[in-house]
Order: C-alpha cells, then sequence, then structure tokens
C-alpha cells in the first residue's frame, strides 16, 4: 500500500519515454531482503535524489540498476534494453556476462569513495574503459578524454597519479571518467559523503553543471540543498521500499508520510 | 620566575622568544657500532685472506674452471624453469584456492597443505625413487591438457625432470600463497569500477587487478627466485650436475674442498646480487601511483616539471568551476 509507484501521474510530462523503467525490484541477500518491490521510472534528462537512511537500501536499488548486484526478481530497463536478460517468447533469459558488460556501457557510475585506478594516471584512467571497451582509437580517446577533463576542471592535472590529488579532484576525475563512456545514463552513489567539508562544493557544481546539460542523473545523496535545487523528482526509500516521491517542495519541505518527515527533520 | 640563562628546560617563559639555532641529537652509540662492526669485519676479511687454508690460488684457478661453468649454467636454467613453471601453477592454484568451486579450493588447499608440509629434500628424493617404478613421468596442465614436460625413466633426461618436477611442485605451493594475498590485498572497490566502466573479468583482471597486485607480489617472488637458486643446489642428492654437484665431483678427486666451495659460494652471490638489483627496479615498476608525488616521465610531464623548475613559480591553477 505504501509502495510509491512511477512519476506522479498525469503531469503531462510523459512526452519522452522513461529512460530508466525499474519494475518491481525485488533483491534478498540470503535471508534478508533488501528491497522489497521498487518502482521507479526516470525520464530522459530528468535527474532523480533518493533520499533515505543508512542501510534502507540506497545503494543496492542503484547497483541493480547496472547489474553490479543480480535482482532477486524484477525488471530494469536501460534505454529500451532489459538489463541482464534476453527476452524470448514470455521467458528472460539470463545474458552471458559480455553481453551484461556491454550494456553496462549506458550507464555510469560514481562512487562514494572515488575509485580511479591508482596504477594509472587521470589521463590512463579516462581512455581505458573507452579504448578497450569500445575500442576507440587511442587519439580519439585521448581528445574525448581531455574534453571530459576539461568540463569538471581538471585538464591539468591530466598525467599525475590519482594519489597526488584531493579527494574532491579524485572525486571530479571519476566523473569524468564515466563521462567519456558516453552513457545514457549517470549513477551517483553518495558522491560527496567521503569529502571533507570544504571539497564537497566542487563535486557538487559539477554535478549542477552536468544536471544543467541535460544529462539524466540518479542521485542517492544526503546533500538537500543539493536536491532542493536541482532535483526534478525526489524519493524516499526507507526499508527497501519507496514511501514517497515528488518534486522536492513537496517531499521535502512537506512531507506526507511520518518517517520522510522524520528523515528530513534529521538531517536538516 | 626570572629566566636564568643557562637551564635546560623544554618550558619557555610565554614572553621569551625562542632561540632559533637548531643542534640535532647526536647519535654516538651509532657510530660506536659501527665501528665496531667495521674493526670485526676487517679483522675477519684479513684471517680469511691470508690464512693458507682458503688457498686463493685455487679458487682463481677453478673459479672459470669448464665444469664449474656448466654446473653454473644447469643450475641458472634449473632455477629459471622451475620458477617460470612453478608461477604460473601458483597462479593457477591460487585462482582454484580463490574460486567459489568448493571442490577445486578444498583440492588446492590440500595440495599446499602437502607440498608446504613436507621437506623438499625428502620430495625430491621421492620423486627420484618414484621415477625407478613408472616408465615414463609427466607433468601437465590438469584435466588432460598439454604434457608441460615428460621424460623417459632413463638417462640424464630423466635426472632434469625429476629435478625440475620437485623444484616446481613445491615452489607452486609457496608461489599460490604469494599470488593470493597480492590479489587479496586489491580493494574489492577497484574490480567494481571496472565492471562498471563495462570491463568484463578478463580486462578487469588483467588491467585493473593484477597491476596492482604485482606490487604485492614481486617483492616476495624476488626473494622466491633468489631461494630457488640456493635450494636448487638440493638436487646435487640425485646426481644432477649443478653448480655444487660440479664442485663436489672436483674436490671429491683434489680434496680442495675449502677453495671450491668458496668459488661456488662467488657465483651464487654475483647471481644474487644480479637478481636483487633487478628486483629492486621491478619493484619500483609496480609501485608507481603509490608513492606520493610520484609523476610519470612522459613527455608532457617532462616538460611541465621541467619548465616549473626554470620558472620557480609554482602556481595552482586548480578551478573546479572554468567558465
Ligand atoms: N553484499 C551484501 N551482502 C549482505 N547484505 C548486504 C550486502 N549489501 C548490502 N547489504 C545489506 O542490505 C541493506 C541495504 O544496504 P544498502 O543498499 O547499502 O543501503 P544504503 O545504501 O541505503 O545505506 C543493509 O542492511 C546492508 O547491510
Ligand atoms: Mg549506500
Amino acid at each position: 500500500m505504501s509502495t510509491a509507484t512511477s512519476a506522479p501521474g498525469g503531469t503531462g510530462a510523459s512526452t519522452t519515454d522513461p529512460i530508466v523503467r525499474i519494475i518491481d525490484l525485488h533483491k534478498n541477500f540470503g535471508p534478508v531482503e533488501v528491497l522489497k518491490g521498487v518502482d521507479l521510472e526516470v525520464r530522459r534528462g530528468q535527474v532523480v535524489v533518493i533520499l533515505g537512511r543508512s542501510g534502507s537500501g540506497k545503494s543496492t536499488m542503484l547497483r541493480c540498476v547496472n547489474h553490479l548486484e543480480r535482482p532477486s526478481s524484477g525488471t530494469v530497463i536501460v534505454d529500451g534494453e532489459v538489463i541482464g536478460y534476453r527476452i524470448k517468447g514470455d521467458k528472460l533469459h539470463e545474458l552471458p556476462p559480455a553481453a551484461i558488460a556491454k550494456q553496462r556501457t549506458k550507464t555510469g557510475m560514481v562512487f562514494q569513495s572515488y575509485n580511479l585506478f591508482p596504477h594509472m594516471t587521470v589521463m590512463e584512467n579516462l581512455i581505458e574503459a573507452p579504448r578497450r571497451v569500445k575500442g576507440v582509437d587511442k587519439a580519439t580517446a585521448m581528445e574525448d578524454a581531455l574534453q571530459a577533463l576539461e568540463e569538471v576542471g581538471m585538464a591539468h592535472k591530466a598525467d599525475v597519479y590519482p594519489s597526488t590529488l584531493s579527494g574532491g579532484q579524485q572525486q571530479r576525475v571519476a566523473i569524468a571518467r564515466a563521462l567519456v563512456m558516453k552513457p545514457s545514463v549517470m549513477l551517483f552513489d553518495e558522491p560527496t559523503s567521503a569529502l571533507d567539508p570544504e571539497l564537497v562544493g566542487e563535486v557538487l557544481n559539477v554535478m549542477k553543471r552536468l544536471a544543467t546539460s541535460g544529462m539524466t542523473m540518479i542521485v542517492v545523496t544526503h546533500e538537500i540543498g543539493f536536491a532542493r535545487s536541482v532535483a526534478d523528482e525526489v524519493v524516499f526509500m526507507s526499508e527497501g521500499r519507496l514511501v514517497e516521491n515528488g518534486p522536492p517542495s513537496q517531499v521535502i519541505d512537506a512531507p506526507v508520510h511520518e518517517s520522510t518527515r522524520t528523515f528530513i527533520d534529521s538531517i536538516l | 620566575m626570572k629566566a636564568v640563562t643557562v637551564t635546560e628546560s623544554t618550558r619557555l617563559d610565554p614572553s621569551a622568544t625562542p632561540p632559533s639555532e637548531l643542534v640535532p641529537m647526536r647519535h654516538s652509540g651509532r657510530a660506536l657500532a659501527a665501528l665496531v662492526i667495521l674493526v670485526a669485519a676487517a679483522s675477519l676479511g684479513y684471517s680469511a685472506m691470508t690464512n693458507d687454508n682458503f688457498e686463493w690460488p685455487v679458487v682463481w684457478e677453478y673459479l672459470f674452471h669448464p665444469e664449474i661453468m656448466q654446473g653454473l649454467g644447469t643450475t641458472l636454467i634449473l632455477t629459471g624453469v622451475s620458477m617460470t613453471l612453478g608461477i604460473i601453477l601458483g597462479i593457477v592454484l591460487a585462482a582454484c584456492r580463490m574460486s567459489e568451486n568448493r571442490v577445486l579450493s578444498t583440492l588446492s588447499g590440500a595440495y599446499l597443505w602437502f607440498f608446504r608440509g613436507t621437506p623438499l629434500l625428502v620430495q625430491l628424493i621421492f620423486w627420484f625413487n618414484l621415477s625407478a617404478l613408472y616408465p615414463r613421468l609427466s607433468l601437465s596442465v590438469p584435466f588432460g591438457g598439454p604434457e608441460i614436460a615428460g621424460a623417459a625413466t632413463n638417462g640424464v633426461l630423466n635426472l632434469w625432470a625429476v629435478a625440475i618436477i620437485g623444484l616446481t611442485l613445491n615452489e607452486s605451493a609457496y608461489m599460490a600463497e604469494i599470488v593470493r594475498g597480492g590479489l587479496l590485498s586489491v580493494p574489492r572497490h577497484q574490480s567494481e569500477a571496472a565492471t562498471a566502466l563495462g570491463m568484463n573479468r578478463w580486462l578487469t583482471f588483467h588491467r585493473v587487478i593484477l597491476p596492482q597486485a604485482l606490487r604485492v607480489i614481486v617483492p616476495p617472488t624476488g626473494n622466491q627466485v633468489i631461494g630457488m637458486l640456493k635450494h636448487s643446489s638440493l638436487v646435487s642428492i640425485i646426481a644432477l650436475s649443478d653448480l655444487l654437484y660440479s664442485a663436489q665431483l672436483i674436490y671429491s678427486q683434489n680434496f680442495r674442498t675449502i677453495p671450491l666451495l668458496v668459488v661456488i659460494s662467488i657465483w651464487y652471490l654475483v647471481c644474487t646480487t644480479v637478481l636483487s638489483y633487478a628486483q629492486s627496479h621491478i619493484e619500483r615498476h609496480y609501485g608507481r601511483g603509490v608513492h606520493v608525488g610520484v609523476q610519470r616521465p612522459g613527455g608532457l610531464a617532462k616538460l611541465r616539471s621541467l619548465g616549473s623548475r626554470l620558472s620557480q613559480r609554482s602556481q595552482s591553477n586548480d578551478n573546479p568551476n572554468p567558465a
């Protein structure tokens, strides 16, 4: 009953088809059900911010979108493709790992802990996947990389190793690394949670510019200010369910559900 | 309280300015210890050079003796081949040990338990005697794969096979643990990041995980190579003419035991020194990106560092918000 359905019904914004569709997603870790039937639609160019307590299943949901986690049941559709499966008759057949790997190029992911490759320079981090996964030639890959680095203000650090960069700089490089794959949607899992407070702003600024440029984004974050100013839709998640969704003015400033209200109060 | 000129204290009057001259602590104990050790070493060296039992002229005579040279060759080939096979088998064993397949991981664990739990010398004698019972011995890739090394059980070839099998199987057990430790040292997030970028399992392994694991794997592997060079002398027990056995053959006839042992010790030392030198170079290669301040010595970086050294001006143009 409290399971939220797709974007607010009848807003008239459905002229574009959803680029991400999550349908009745369940995920169990052993006997524990972490996702208990999640439905979510994200349209092209939309920024969806997911709020929720630690342990409510936000990361797990995000990781199901690019199949880092294999859903126990339910379907994830990105850009018209069922992730992880091939439809054959009335059955879903699991795809081989190589095919799933290819599907992942449609989604870019940014992690809390940046996860740059420490043995590669910034430039090498950025051209690795385009060259080896997409087969882009080196010159083109480097051109794309330099452009992406300029977008995040890191072009002057192309030749250094990640360990010489601050957390904020590393995260901006990680964003650029995801962008050079030209994904249809960007997934952010608490991108600023590991950063010193004074470095949060530079990463959020990069994300704001990305949103303005029309990138579709699903962002798990506790940055209410960012949610208020950038999100088209805010989703509140609790104990494996989406309990409330809507524009920031509604979910953040006038939450309907008790659990949402308690959570918003606790982080403001 | 009044400030006194000659006091020794860590306290400073709040209004006073601390003196600016720094006097480093003197390590007089270290200098003394170094002196004692130097004197002891010098006297030891002097006694060795002057003691007639060392028979230095005999040492020079046999240093490049053809049989010694041949023994050195045998030792080097044995080390190279056994180590290479041991590393390959070790990687396979580590992969099995880390596999989710319980049968594979248990079998691999049992293998390590046996080969690390019994002395190499016993294993060598065991293979030597076993070879007498079988008409043909072969080492092959598991599950009906191609033969890696094989030999009929008579002739010199057989001795080589026994030695290589014995050294390889023993070495692989140690290498398996070294490789496993290296792979485990790479944070799980690294493979997740690679996977999220669309890299498949092979790309993730050999472009992201292995290069980072090698930083941990290389130093102990260097030790293993050096260890193997010396352990290979155990094959003299099965009469394969390695460096030690060649010397034994010579001194069993001319009874110049000490100088011949000195000769082969010199060769062992030469080899281990060269290996240590190579090891430190390889370590530096795989340590890149880990030590802060390391820049890839590529063209752009070289030019930049040259430029900044020339201009002596470090400017920060780190701008998160370009126009
Ligand atoms: N790989 C895993 N194995 C077992 N339990 C897990 C695993 N990943 C997450 N969980 C559990 O699932 C729940 C939801 O986790 P997560 O999705 O990370 O929450 P959030 O990101 O909202 O903090 C937590 O209780 C967590 O302990
Ligand atoms: Mg999380």
